[in-house]
């Protein structure tokens, strides 16, 4: 039987990261009934916060995204998750806003997670680590904002998993935020979602490798298991017509099949590589913690089955989006969260942009996606300080 | 598209919540928001102008009246307004319904198809009108159901709809629409406006 009590002064050895972080004194009773106290959260800002603190955005990340939104992350050298929304002259500009993004708990880039050093062994938690929510990810992002000393925030915005992360901290704090915008996300997680998850998660604990997830102890790396999750989680956030003109059936570096299993098909080379790349910067546990909080969220139901329930204290004014082409959360379970916005007559918008990239469009390059997010953002932060004045 | 924006205007009261159904790009909703209130949504079909709608900060979401005014709740806007779209749709009557629900009272304006360059169009040229109001042929018009002032002012007493306000439009002309110029108002003006009430 493991104690949380056990880690409470536990140091911070992750991967030697050099990331801004702080310790969370405050106790946090999770949904499944432990607290901890004593955790870290890593987390990034761009921009500078203004005199009157009136210019502060929180930026969610995905299930596989980290604090570093814009810029060059540097465990990776690539560029930040968000490049093309969060930047200097990007749609949310950072010469104009102060964009604060916190790595969740449970993940893998500094923050409280099963990588987590535990002082007492000297060995990573792994799956000692308590089951978290996204009830209770947002909770601990609360106590960094306070720590920041920042009273109200301009905006919360996140895609996917991030999406979750907007609804449940304007639920969860009905009067801090002003604007909320929820991308491609859901309010309530469907079969089919958490069936690809289950699917990921089976096949990182079929790798013999995970050790029942203390594989750190052994100093093995459940890499095959994780690259399979991923491969599998990647296809979920394409478009079949995507990756038919992608891909088609094009080979790979061959003129003909070679009737075997390596990667005749470059579709096959594409779904390998993304694989292996993600296991050098994500931990397996990590996965399978953050996948299970996506799976857990029913935000209605915390709500007695009444999503309406979930933003009757608040005023924050929200912006849905969807896109065409994103049949993991797609378009309708979206227009459920404006339904239950507009039936207690909350100020919401709401638009579905038109593109072929599936459920990855709100990462990428959809220029109308950007321009209307940009637009309106900057539009609003207008808005709501000529009324101030 | 002025003298309609300031006739809407006038029949609004200061700081009262409005829901514009079928918004377009939103310029009756900024002109309000400048003149009478804040609190003013927007219901629009097309994507793209649902886009230049939140560009402008507007809030304004996608949908189809026909199957999204029901999530509102009832009586939940003081005015819902439907500017020039009532033709486009498949089932006006229910339109029709649906904004009585949902607003405690309703402005319809209608391109008025009984306007005399409409009639005349019909009668001498034998071809579907083209009008500066109306400026789509017979195979690319959005328009399913063409009524006019007097059709809407019939409809109104049959369905048992209170008008508390009927205003007839020829060019900048502003008059009031009764019982006894109804004929003559349904000739003369190409655009009515109806302030209604279930």
């Amino acid at each position: 039987m493991f104690f949380f009590s056990q880690f409470n002064q536990l140091i911070i050895m992750n991967k030697n990261i050099d990331t801004k972080k702080i310790i969370i004194s405050n106790p946090l009773k999770l949904d499944c009934g432990k607290e901890i106290n004593n955790f870290p959260i890593a987390y990034e800002t761009y921009g500078e916060l203004n005199s009157e603190k009136s210019n502060a955005i929180l930026v969610f990340h995905a299930l596989t995204g980290d604090q570093y939104v814009s810029g060059k992350n540097p465990i990776t050298n690539k560029d930040g998750w968000w490049s093309y929304v969060v930047g200097e002259n990007k749609p949310i500009d950072t010469n104009k806003f102060f964009v604060i993004c916190a790595n969740v708990i449970g993940g893998c880039m500094g923050s409280y997670g099963p990588s987590t050093i535990n002082e007492s062994t000297s060995e990573q938690i792994g799956t000692d680590f308590p089951i978290i929510t996204i009830n209770d990810m947002v909770n601990a992002q609360y106590e960094l904002i306070k720590y920041l000393e920042i009273e109200k925030l301009f905006a919360v915005v996140g895609g996917s998993m991030g999406g979750m992360q907007v609804l449940q901290f304007v639920a969860n704090f009905p009067d801090i935020a002003k604007l909320a915008i929820p991308i491609a996300c859901t309010s309530s997680h469907s079969a089919q979602n958490i069936a690809f998850n289950e699917l990921g998660r089976q096949a990182i604990m079929a790798d013999s490798k995970w050790e029942n997830g203390f594989y750190s102890n052994y100093k093995l790396n459940p890499d095959k298991g994780l690259a399979v999750a991923r491969m599998a989680a990647h296809i979920t956030y394409l478009s079949e017509k995507g990756l038919q003109e992608k891909f088609g059936r094009k080979l790979q570096d061959r003129d003909s099949l070679r009737y075997g299993f390596e990667a005749d098909f470059q579709i096959e080379s594409y779904l390998r590589y993304q694989g292996s790349v993600f296991v050098d910067r994500f931990d397996a546990n990590s996965y399978l913690y953050i996948t299970r909080a996506m799976d857990y969220f029913d935000l209605s139901k915390q709500y007695k089955g009444n999503l309406s329930d979930a933003f009757k204290k608040t005023k924050t004014k929200f912006f849905v989006i969807s896109f065409t082409s994103d049949w993991l959360y797609p378009t309708s379970e979206n227009r459920e969260i404006v339904i239950a916005l507009n039936s207690i007559g909350a100020d919401v918008g709401f638009v579905e942009i038109e593109s072929d990239k599936g459920h990855d469009s709100f990462l990428l390059d959809v220029p109308s996606f950007l321009k209307t997010l940009g637009d309106y953002i900057n539009s609003t932060y207008k808005i709501i300080n000529e009324r101030r004045i | 598209m002025k003298e309609e924006f300031n006739i809407i205007s006038n029949l609004i009261g200061e700081n009262t919540r409005v829901l514009d159904v079928g918004c377009g790009n939103g310029d009756l909703m900024k002109f309000l928001q400048e003149n009478k209130t804040k609190d003013i949504r927007g219901l629009e079909i097309s994507k793209e102008k649902v886009q230049n709608c939140l560009s402008k900060g507007l809030t304004v979401i996608e949908g189809n009246a026909e199957s999204d005014l029901k999530q509102f709740p009832k009586s939940s806007f003081d005015y819902v307004i439907l500017s020039q779209t009532l033709q486009a749709f498949l089932n006006p009557e229910l339109v029709i319904n649906e904004l009585l629900k949902v607003g405690k009272k309703v402005i319809v304006t209608i391109p008025n198809f009984g306007y005399w360059r409409v009639r005349l169009q019909l009668l001498f040229k034998g071809t579907m009108p083209v009008t500066e109001n109306l400026p789509h042929e017979w195979y690319n018009t959005p328009n399913l159901h063409m009524c006019t002032i007097k059709d809407f002012y019939n409809f109104c007493s049959t369905k048992n709809i209170k008008i508390y306000k009927s205003i007839a439009l020829k060019k900048s002309r502003i008059s009031e629409i009764n019982k006894s110029n109804l004929n003559y108002k349904n000739l003369d003006s190409h655009l009515g406006i109806f302030l209604i009430e279930s």
